[in-house]
């Protein structure tokens, strides 16, 4: 226990309030997301993630914005594990006719008003898996979409940025 | 010596033929009649070989028919027999009754190539859906891949236990966390796990068939998509496979540079791992520091390779990127922080009585049963069978690097846990290694493009173990097929059978410990 203790000191807090090698936007974007959940979510933004056929380099990049550095907790963004409980989709991957139904089903689970947010450049446009028998495409040729995050994969910051254009833009 | 084709000799006869058009030239491949490519696997059983791969190419722009390809592994050597069938007679003797993963194999070759395995016990469709229609077989060359599909009918028969007590929980495909899909159909009594029948293919994306239609160059930024978590050693792998066939000699500082990716690839994918293996024993600590650890390096790659994962970095010929003596600074200071911290974790993952209580004896994959479904990996060293293609098949800079293989016998979550954890530690000496010694010279050469009806193998050991990609060259010199086969094709079997006899709530723990990719999965 005492070692673990100690770690947790060690390390402090090592949030960033402004992630290097990142343009000044992410600061501002901190900033105008936590003033737009606290308005329009009343402090909580709740995603559920769907991986509707992804390669899953984007969940990585998903997960990391959890990660204590970019700790999206900080705006009052969590994830949970029930489309029912969900503000926002972060839809990823070209959309697999196999993914299609449950796709739909997630989405028609959510309670309105919703957001649903394309991640990657396989979400927004079908990227180089495009469209085939198996690969519908982009997420909004099956459900409508409010945001894109485009980038393969975006970085954890553009994705914090893309989630605020979503809340923000509405 | 070579105790695959002493094996085999014996029973080929004289009734065979060497594929020339095979590279590297130092892996042997026959082709055999319908009957010997049974007879074949039965020689191969006794020999204790592995079934490392099997998979089917539609050869009809060649005037052939189809080819069923069966790729044998022991130790370091590799032997792949291949067999013919006809369009009008597309069947062959299935493999199941020597081999465990031909089940899975063969039923992927039924359901996207059309071949049937004759005597298969059990031809349900795999990745294909039941709603495909029937004689949908989009890896045959008369498939037109570009048009929408329509949806038909039909229904999927899982596997069903009976009895006072007996429940079913399905599972996905759309999971609770931040992961990708999959069915999981749990058979359980109380609170124990009875049966658990994987369902996959959701993400099937049509990625064989996508690298039909690309060119050799384009075809290795989709190998780099076929398991994001695994971008370096699946490019790597198709491009080593490719440069065999067209003899490109690869540059040696672009090969070593090659190994710095992969190991980096390896530490990263594994600090994860360690992290999510623990919150899922609900230790959320260890999470939050491995994978601070974790962005530390995705930023050291960033910056000093322009990508987070380095996709895109390793092309045909060589790697797009270099590093100068200020780049090797960072990286050294970079692990001996890490190290230091790491070290510091694992104390603590050791010294926790609480966790150890749960990571222990539970998911045990004892080592007949690896050995049976022809584990690789992680999953395999954690198991007691000694495999990695870094010592088997080592190529530069493996060959002079000596890379130290973890292996435990017990099997358990821990036995998997602790594998990586032996092996972010052997990955960071080899990385000051490379550095050490780093040749200098070019970063990459001309790959050029490979004769028609040449094939190329490769197999390199990816994080989560041995990756193998057979490209074949068609008349027009295009790609007429790519095979890609992730471990995750093989290890998923290992899972099932894991979790047999533990209690439900610990799956999301062994699934974890196993980590395998649905992407690479379903292509
Ligand atoms: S955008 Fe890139 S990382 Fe994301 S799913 Fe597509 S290929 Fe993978």
């Amino acid at each position: 226990m005492i070692r673990i203790l100690k770690q947790i000191i060690r390390t402090g807090i090592v949030t960033e309030e402004l992630p290097p090698e990142v343009d000044a936007e992410i600061t501002e974007t901190g900033a105008k997301l936590e003033e737009a959940i606290k308005k329009r979510f009343r402090r909580s933004l709740t995603i559920r993630q769907v991986d509707a056929g992804s390669c899953n380099g984007c969940e990585l990049e998903i997960h990391a914005i959890n990660n204590p550095i970019y700790n999206c907790e900080r705006f009052g963004i969590h994830f949970t594990a029930s489309p029912r409980f969900a503000d926002m989709l972060l839809v990823t991957g070209p959309v697999t006719r196999n993914m299609e139904i449950a796709l739909h089903r997630t989405y028609n689970s959510t309670p309105s008003p919703k957001f649903v947010v394309a991640v990657g450049d396989c979400g927004c446009s079908g990227g180089i898996f495009g469209e085939s028998y198996a690969s519908i495409g982009s997420v909004d040729k099956v459900i409508p979409v409010d945001a894109y995050i485009p980038g393969c994969p975006p970085t954890p910051a553009a994705i914090l940025n893309g989630i605020l254009k979503a809340v923000g833009e509405r | 010596m070579s105790v695959l084709i002493d094996a085999i000799t014996p029973v080929l006869g004289s009734d065979f033929r060497r594929d020339e058009g095979l590279h590297p030239s130092s892996i042997v491949s026959y082709i055999v009649s319908r009957e010997k490519f049974a007879e074949a696997s039965k020689a191969m059983k006794k020999a204790h070989a592995l079934l490392a791969a099997e998979w089917a190419a539609d050869e009809t722009l060649f005037g052939r028919g189809f080819g069923i390809y069966a790729c044998y592994r022991w130790g370091a050597e590799y032997l792949i027999i291949k067999t013919e069938a006809p369009l009008d007679d597309a069947n062959f003797p299935s493999l199941t009754k020597n081999f465990l993963p031909a089940y899975r194999f063969e039923r992927q070759i039924h359901s996207l190539m059309g071949v049937t395995p004759a005597g298969h016990p059990d031809l349900r469709p795999w990745i294909k859906f039941e709603d495909w229609p029937e004689d949908a077989w989009p890896l045959r060359k008369s498939f037109d891949a570009s048009k929408p599909m329509p949806r038909v009918f039909g229904e999927y028969k899982f596997v069903r236990a009976e009895g006072e007590g007996v429940y079913e929980i399905p599972v996905g495909p759309v999971h609770a966390g931040i992961i990708e899909p999959g069915h999981f159909r749990f058979q359980a009594v109380g609170e124990d796990i009875l049966n658990l029948e994987e369902r996959l293919g959701y993400v099937h994306k049509g990625i064989e068939k996508r690298f039909e239609s690309l060119s050799w160059h384009e075809g290795s930024r989709l190998a780099g998509r076929v398991s994001g978590d695994t971008t370096i050693a699946h490019s790597l792998a198709y491009c080593m496979a490719l440069e065999t066939m067209t003899g490109c000699k690869v540059p040696e500082r672009a090969q070593w540079l090659r190994a710095l990716f992969l190991e980096r690839e390896r530490i990263a994918n594994h600090l994860g791992d360690l992290g999510a293996i623990c919150n899922d024993a609900a230790f959320a600590f260890m999470l939050y520091q491995m994978s601070r650890l974790r962005e530390i390096m995705l930023r050291t790659n960033h910056k000093l390779f322009g990508h987070r994962f380095m996709m895109d970095r390793i092309i045909p010929g060589g790697v797009t990127v270099d590093i100068d003596s200020e780049g090797k600074e960072l990286i050294l200071e970079e692990l001996r922080k890490l190290l230091k911290e790491f070290n510091k974790l694992v104390i603590i993952y050791d010294e926790n009585s609480s966790l150890e209580d749960r990571v222990r004896d539970t998911g045990i994959l004892i080592p007949d049963k690896a050995r049976d479904i022809c584990a690789v990996g992680i999953v395999a060293r954690a198991s007691g069978l000694n495999l990695d293609c870094r010592t088997q098949n080592p190529f530069p800079p493996y060959d002079r690097v000596e890379v130290n293989v973890p292996v435990l016998i017990s099997g358990d979550v821990h036995a998997r846990a602790w594998v990586r954890v032996e092996e972010v530690r052997e990955s960071i000496r080899i990385i000051r290694r490379i550095l050490e010694t780093l040749p200098s010279g070019g970063i990459s050469a001309e790959c050029g493009i490979p004769s028609p009806d040449a094939s190329g193998f490769s197999a390199v050991e990816g994080w989560r173990g041995e990756i193998i990609y057979w490209l074949q060259a068609g008349p027009d010199g295009g790609i007429n097929r790519c095979m890609a086969r992730d471990p995750s094709s093989v290890n998923w079997l290992g899972l099932e059978q894991a979790v047999l006899g533990n209690i439900v709530p610990d799956f999301p723990l062994c699934n974890k410990s196993f980590n395998q990719s649905y992407s690479g999965h379903d292509l």
